[in-house]
Order: structure tokens, then C-alpha cells, then sequence
């Protein structure tokens, strides 16, 4: 099922497939390792509900629900 | 030889460079940016190698300026060899970082740090295999434990004295054919390091375009065949994705994880609680409370609020008086109801012992009888006495900065940071921002200090702007002063509360405003690691500590020195100097200048009358410490009863000495953790807030003073300004969405 990953809740599990970002914000997604095949899974939320914390590559990554929303994943069931 | 240790952030690089080179560190600023340069000796080899601690980064992209630096120094000045710190326990990530410095002729050694770790939880690394992967030696150590250091230092000495072609793990990528001609190109303009401008070139990156434009025109052709594939012609994507490519393929045959154990770790469990739904922000409030209870308290614990113990009764403080200490003690705090925190028994400590030195001085210069001389007046009251206001809160500044680095090393901070982004964005700010501007409530120096890792530098800036927003602890006996003579003494706490208030309101005012000004209209992205948590290391805090003890230490001696003379100069000399001092303030050249100066604050209200110069001088002094403000005063007759100001004089007043520029300690962190642009904003803000809002606060209070009606009047006018312009704000973001949309 393709979903955002802002859009994705706690414990889902899915497979990057494209970054739709620009200028910094796609330079850091790319440098933190968020590229198109890489699993993340959604980890949990903030308490305030936004950023999220997700696991990648072994490590735990937070980025914010409107960066979020420049990657496409395809979500495992 | 000169060695340079690169890596990631976290990856434990402090705690080597400081094993390394012990005492022999010392800190300097990389030319024209604001980011440390550490360097030091490391000495058990034949020949001494001098050590360059890189900043802490996870590429080499040319983004913020420690990236730049970094990069700049490994291919400029060629150190004889890189030690790559690389975290054991997050290796994909970190072998990122390698996979770009192994593109510059440059000899590379591998340190995998934490291997203890990795170890410990069952899983194996194939060090053999990295080293032939990568063709570079590997070396495992434990830079907490202080294992594997000599035999990484013995193999980088081996390392240097031979020479590495640099090679990229881009040539197993379809990206081949490109970066070998736009090698050869630039090795035909004799570019030294050819491989890494290539590949740097290819991604566009904006330092080697505008140096290379003419290659970039060349290979363009090139470039269009990569142009229809997933990435859209992002080059920059490919390369990332290129290099992340052969990491996971490789990565698969070197680590070897153990059976996958669904036991949480330590530091998963911890965040489980740190940064749960309800407790996060609780748990967070209480720290801090903690944190600023230890520095600033009076009744360590409200042992005596809630016990009622006493000071005189607890042993420690027997064996101080029995060793004659008293003195010490009594000076420095206001109660003796208590026992004292940490932080302000070092400052009754620091009191007493600039206390006594300044009694030492001016007793010799009373032996010599010269105490009435310029010279003798110029060493205690000028620059002993300045010294001893602005020392007193040394340790108070060290150890907030102690707590700061405490919660930096352990990985709380950033899930403070984490926790609060949301409440921050609104106002162009990230999560980042808090703890520093929390800690403005005790100082601004180290609130300005705790900037230091922010990546942005526009965020940096803002941040130390508003710091001293956040009324500090020295501007308390201010607004303590100024609640006494409040006309209805029923007032005085809500006044106090109010001044914090008003200043945060500001605060969040500003960052508004300043937002809105600003060209870059966009958040600093907020796409961050969050660590492991991890205990802090004695060692690396007593490094931290000491870094900033020497700073402010040099600050004081030049820039804050020189301040406290030019004040001290022209509260004691009336112009014709050479006739000798004066031995009334008010007839001095500062009175004078205060007389002038009077007139630029008339719209403010509170220089009114005949007194009025005396709050300007009072404002003025107070540049040296805030609580100078009220020592002023004092001096001038100013106190309870004789002050006759009303109250929206002296709110107008308060409201001033909050905003405008804060002592030159702060001034002078300010000055150098900022960029140098950020830095004159800064100033012309803090001017132009104290200005702005001392006489807007005058004239309401003013007007409800002649008219109650007059006032209220004011007051909903202003109020329905301010629902107008937000509704048309509102309005008009609310039209752009729906333009978006369709």
C-alpha cells in the first residue's frame, strides 16, 4: 500500500520509494540515509504529536510530519 | 607530522582527541567561523604529532560551516593521515561519512570505536574484511576505555609515510563513465585531489561550480544520459544513493548480527520514559527544577522551609566557621535559613575571596598612604571591584554550563528538543532552542554557550537574541528593588511576575517579527539523530568546563576589563580630568553624559524631572552586571522613599533595563557565538526592543494615570489592532491554501 510517512502511525513498517523534496531539506533526508529502498519503521510521536521518531539503518532518526510528507513509502502489511 | 580526526557527531571523537593529547589541548576558532578548532600533541610516538580535532560532521557537503571547514582542511592543508572515527554500533551510517573521505589523496586509518558495545551484544564485525573492502587499515578501539589507542596511533604513523590514491565506491555504480571524465578534466587543469571535486561537481555542489563552471559545461553532455531515471536528473540523490548502495551491500558481509534478541536495550527503555506521551514534559519541568535548584537556591532541598534546619546547625558549615570561614559565608547569601546550594555557596566562596583580595589592595595602598591616589582608585574601585561583580557569578555560569553539557553528552537534550520542536516551530525556531533559552532565566553566558551545536546558524543567532530576554539571575535584585517602591506594595510580587512574563512575550514577539522580516522564509530543517543515551564522561565534562573557563577567562581580561575601566573613568573624572577625581558621582562626566542622555529617553518616560539622569547614569553601569543597576542608585540617593517615579515610570523603567543591552560578559559570548552579521542585529534588537517597549508600556500606563477612560481607550485600540492583523493574516493564508489547492 503506498502511504506518505507522515501518514504512516507507530510500528508501521515500510520501504522507501521516492523523496519529493528540494534544496537543504532533500540534501539531509538523502545524507541521513533516507533513500529510495531503505526500510524505516515509525518508532512513535512526539507528545506534542509532531515530529516523528522513526528507525533507519540501525539508528533512530526524527524529522519533522511536513518533511515527513516528502517521502513516499510503500508500506508493508 | 600533523594527524586530523574526522567523524560523525556522537561517535565518541572528544573522548579520543582528549585521550590523545591530555593537557597539551588547547581550543581556538577555525578563521572566519564560529566553530572551535581543538588541537593538541600526542607524544608517545618518535616524533610528536600534532592533533586537529575536526568538527563533529556526517558529510562533506558544503551546508553549514563545519562541513566547509572540515573539508577545506583535509584538502587544502593535506594532513599526513585522517583517522576516520567510526561508530561500531552504527555503521551504516557512519561508513558514510568514510565512503566520501576515501575519495581524497589523503592515507586514512579507520578507528572503530565502541567495539565493546557491539561486542557485548553478540554481534561480530569482520574488521578484516572493512580494511579490504575499503583498502584502508582498520584498528578497533574503545576510546572510553582507553583500548586500542596505542596500536591506532602506531598504525597511523605507518599509514602516513606511504601514499593513498584515492578511490570511490561510485565506480561499482552506473555513475562510472561520468566520474572518470570529469576526473580526467580537472586532473588536465592540474586540480589537485581530481576525484573528489569530480564527484563533488557531479552532485553541483555550489563550492565547485563556481570554481570548475567551465568542466561542468564540458561533461554536460554526459550528464543528460543519466537524466531519465528515478531520480529526475538529481544528481545529487544518485551519488547519495549510489554510495548507501554499497554500504548495505557490503555491509551484510561484515557485520554479523546475533540472533535477533527482541529485548529492548537500556536506552530504549529509558526513552520509554523520558519521552513518554504524558510523563515527557512533567519529568523534563522537574530536571530542570532540579538543575536550577542546585545552582541557585538558597535552602538547598527547603530543608529548612519544610524541617525548619538551619544553617548554623549543619555540620558542614561548623567545619568552615571552626576554620574562621565565617565571613565567607555571611556575605555572599541573604539568609542564612538553610543550607545553601552548590551554586551559591561557590559564590559566597568566589565573593569572599575577590571580597578579601580587594580588603588585601586597598590595605597595602592605605599602608602606603596613597589610597585617595587616581591609581589606587582605578585598581580597587575600577577594575577589582568590576572583576569581583562579575566573578561572583563565575561559578554560577560553570555550572549551568556543567548541567548543559551534562544533558548535551547524555542524549537528553535532544529529546528535549525532540519533545518541544512543535511549540517552537510557530515562531521560526526548532526544539533546539529551549534548554538555551531556559537557561537565559539564570545567565545568558551560558544560555549564548549552549548555541554552540546548533546546525543553523540563523537559528543560532536568533537564539542568543533572545536569550537575554529571559530575565536573569542578576537582573532579579532590579525588579526586587523596584517592587519596594511600586506605589501599592499589595503589587510588588504581581510586578515582579509580570517583568518575567513581559519578557517572555517579547521574546516570542521578536523571534515573530524578525521571522517575518527575514528573507528565508523556511524552518531550519529539523532531520536529526537522535543517540543512544549514554552516561556523560567525567572527563569530557572537565575538558568542556575548562574550554569555557579559558574563554571567559581571556574575555575578561580584554574585552570586559577595558569596558569596566572606560565606566569606572567616567564616573570618577569630571571632564577636566587632569584636575583629579571626584568625590561625588554626580559630577562626574558620566552624570554629564547621563544629563544628555536624559533627553533620548524622554519618550520613555522614566528620565523625566530633576532625578532623571540618575536612572540613566544607573542604566549605563549596569552594562558591567545588572545588579550594578541598583548598587547605582544606591550611590545617587536613589531608594525607597526618595525614588518618586510612578509606577508606569517604573515599569517603563524595568522594562528598559530588561531589553537593552545586557552586561558585557554576555555582550562580549554574544559577540563571538555569533555570526558577525547576526551579531550588529543583535545589538540594534536589543536597542531598539528596550526603546520600543519601555515606551509603549510608559505611555499606556501613562495615559490610564491622567484618564482611566483615556487608557482604556488606548488599550482595546491596540487590542483590536492586533485581532485585526491577525485575522488578515489568517485571512490570507487561509486564501493561498485554497489558491494552492486548486
Amino acid at each position: 500500500m503506498e502511504k506518505l510517512l507522515s501518514e504512516m502511525k507507530p510500528l508501521e513498517e515500510g520501504i522507501v520509494k521516492k523523496i519529493k523534496a528540494e534544496g537543504k531539506i532533500k540534501r539531509r533526508l538523502y545524507d541521513m540515509g533516507v533513500t529510495p529502498g531503505v526500510n524505516i519503521v515509525i518508532k512513535k510521536l512526539a507528545p506534542l504529536g509532531d515530529p516523528v521518531e522513526v528507525t533507519i539503518r540501525g539508528y533512530e532518526l526524527t524529522l519533522r510530519k511536513t518533511e515527513a510528507e516528502c517521502v513516499e513509502m510503500e508500506v508493508k502489511a | 607530522m600533523k594527524f586530523a580526526l574526522a567523524g560523525n557527531p556522537n561517535c565518541g571523537k572528544t573522548t579520543l582527541f582528549n585521550s590523545l593529547t591530555g593537557a597539551t589541548a588547547h581550543v581556538g576558532n577555525w578563521p572566519g567561523v564560529t566553530v572551535d578548532k581543538k588541537e593538541g600533541t600526542y607524544k608517545k610516538l618518535e616524533e610528536p604529532i600534532h592533533i586537529i580535532d575536526l568538527p563533529g560532521i556526517n558529510w562533506l557537503s558544503p551546508y553549514t560551516p563545519e562541513e566547509v571547514v572540515s573539508r577545506n582542511f583535509i584538502v587544502d592543508e593535506k594532513p599526513d593521515c585522517v583517522i576516520n572515527i567510526v561508530d561500531a554500533t552504527n555503521l551504516e551510517r557512519n561508513l558514510y561519512l568514510t565512503t566520501q573521505l576515501l575519495e581524497i589523496d589523503v592515507p586514512i586509518v579507520i578507528a572503530l570505536n565502541m567495539m565493546d558495545s557491539v561486542k557485548k551484544s553478540g554481534d561480530i564485525i569482520d574488521t578484516t574484511k572493512l580494511s579490504v573492502t575499503l583498502g584502508v587499515p582498520v584498528c578497533e578501539i574503545s576510546a572510553l576505555k582507553n583500548e586500542g589507542i596505542k596500536e591506532l596511533m602506531e598504525i597511523s604513523y605507518k599509514a602516513a609515510q606511504t601514499k593513498r590514491e584515492a578511490k570511490t565506491v561510485l565506480s561499482q555504480s552506473n555513475l562510472k563513465a561520468l566520474i572518470e571524465v570529469a576526473t580526467d578534466k580537472l586532473k588536465a587543469k592540474n586540480v589537485e585531489s581530481p576525484l573528489f571535486h569530480a564527484i563533488k561537481l557531479i552532485e553541483e555542489d555550489s563550492l565547485e561550480t563556481s570554481m570548475h563552471q567551465d568542466v561542468l559545461t564540458e561533461i554536460d553532455p554526459i550528464r543528460q544520459n543519466y537524466v531519465k531515471n528515478e531520480f529526475d536528473g538529481d544528481f545529487e540523490g544518485m551519488v547519495a544513493d549510489a554510495r548507501y548502495k554499497y554500504i548495505t551491500l557490503h555491509f551484510s558481509k561484515i557485520i554479523k548480527k546475533a540472533a535477533k534478541n527482541t529485548n529492548e536495550t537500556t536506552s530504549d527503555k529509558i526513552d520509554k520514559v523520558l519521552t513518554h506521551k504524558f510523563f515527557s514534559i512533567p519529568i523534563f519541568i522537574v530536571l530542570m527544577f532540579i538543575v536550577f535548584h542546585l545552582v541557585f537556591s538558597e535552602d538547598l532541598f527547603f530543608l529548612n522551609a519544610i524541617f525548619g534546619l538551619e544553617i548554623k546547625n549543619s555540620g558542614w558549615i561548623n567545619f568552615f566557621t571552626g576554620m574562621g570561614y565565617d565571613s565567607m559565608l555571611l556575605e555572599g547569601t541573604n539568609s542564612l535559613e538553610g543550607i545553601p546550594s552548590l551554586g551559591v555557596f561557590l559564590q559566597s566562596w568566589m565573593g569572599w575571596l575577590t571580597g578579601s583580595i580587594i580588603d588585601l589592595v586597598s590595605g597595602w595602598f592605605e599602608a602606603g598612604g596613597v589610597l585617595d591616589t587616581w591609581y589606587a582608585g582605578l585598581i580597587c574601585d575600577g577594575l577589582l571591584t568590576g572583576i569581583d561583580a562579575i566573578f561572583s557569578f563565575l561559578p554560577q555560569i560553570l555550572l549551568l554550563f556543567l548541567f548543559i553539557s551534562i544533558l548535551e553528552d547524555s542524549g537528553y537534550m535532544a529529546r528535549v528538543a525532540f519533545i518541544m520542536d512543535r511549540a517552537f516551530r510557530k515562531f521560526g525556531l526548532s526544539g533546539k532552542a529551549f534548554i538555551p533559552l531556559l537557561m537565559g532565566f539564570g545567565c545568558s553566558v551560558p544560555a549564548m554557550m549552549a548555541t554552540k551545536t546548533f546546525e543553523d546558524e540563523k537559528e543560532r543567532d536568533m537564539t542568543i537574541r533572545l536569550a537575554p530576554f529571559f530575565s536573569c539571575g542578576a537582573k532579579a535584585p532590579i525588579w526586587a528593588m523596584l517592587a519596594t517602591v511600586v506605589v501599592g506594595s499589595f503589587l510588588g510580587d504581581i510586578f515582579v511576575f509580570s517583568i518575567y512574563i513581559l519578557g517572555i512575550v517579547v521574546a516570542i514577539l521578536s523571534a515573530l517579527i524578525i521571522k517575518a522580516f527575514s528573507k528565508q522564509k523556511e524552518v531550519p530543517p529539523f532531520i536529526m539523530e537522535l543517540p543512544a543515551y549514554h552516561m556523560p564522561q567525567f572527563k569530557n565534562l572537565l575538558a568542556h568546563l575548562w574550554e569555557k573557563l579559558k574563554h571567559f577567562l581571556y574575555k575578561a581580561s580584554t574585552i570586559i576589563t577595558a569596558a569596566i575601566i572606560v565606566i569606572w573613568f567616567l564616573s570618577n573624572f569630571k571632564w577636566a580630568f587632569w584636575q583629579g577625581m571626584v568625590d561625588d558621582i554626580s559630577e562626574s562626566i558620566l552624570a554629564d553624559l547621563g544629563r544628555v542622555l536624559q533627553y533620548v529617553f524622554y519618550p520613555l518616560g522614566w528620565s523625566w524631572g530633576v532625578d532623571g539622569w540618575k536612572y540613566t547614569v544607573a542604566s549605563i553601569t549596569g552594562l558591567i552586571a545588572k545588579e550594578d543597576v541598583v548598587a547605582t542608585m544606591g550611590q545617587l540617593g536613589l531608594e525607597n522613599g526618595t525614588i518618586n517615579l510612578s509606577n508606569a515610570q517604573i515599569y517603563a523603567f524595568a522594562a528598559y533595563n530588561l531589553f537593552t543591552l545586557p552586561c558585557f560578559a554576555a555582550v562580549a559570548t554574544a559577540r563571538s557565538e555569533s555570526t558577525k552579521k547576526g551579531f550588529w542585529v543583535t545589538l540594534l534588537w536589543w536597542l531598539l526592543a528596550s526603546y520600543v517597549v519601555s515606551m509603549v508600556i510608559f505611555w499606556i500606563g501613562y495615559s490610564f494615570e491622567l484618564f482611566w477612560w483615556l487608557g482604556l481607550i488606548i488599550v482595546l485600540a491596540i487590542i483590536g489592532l492586533i485581532v485585526g492583523l491577525g485575522l488578515t493574516i489568517i485571512h490570507k493564508r487561509k486564501m493561498n491554501k485554497e489558491k494552492r489547492v486548486a
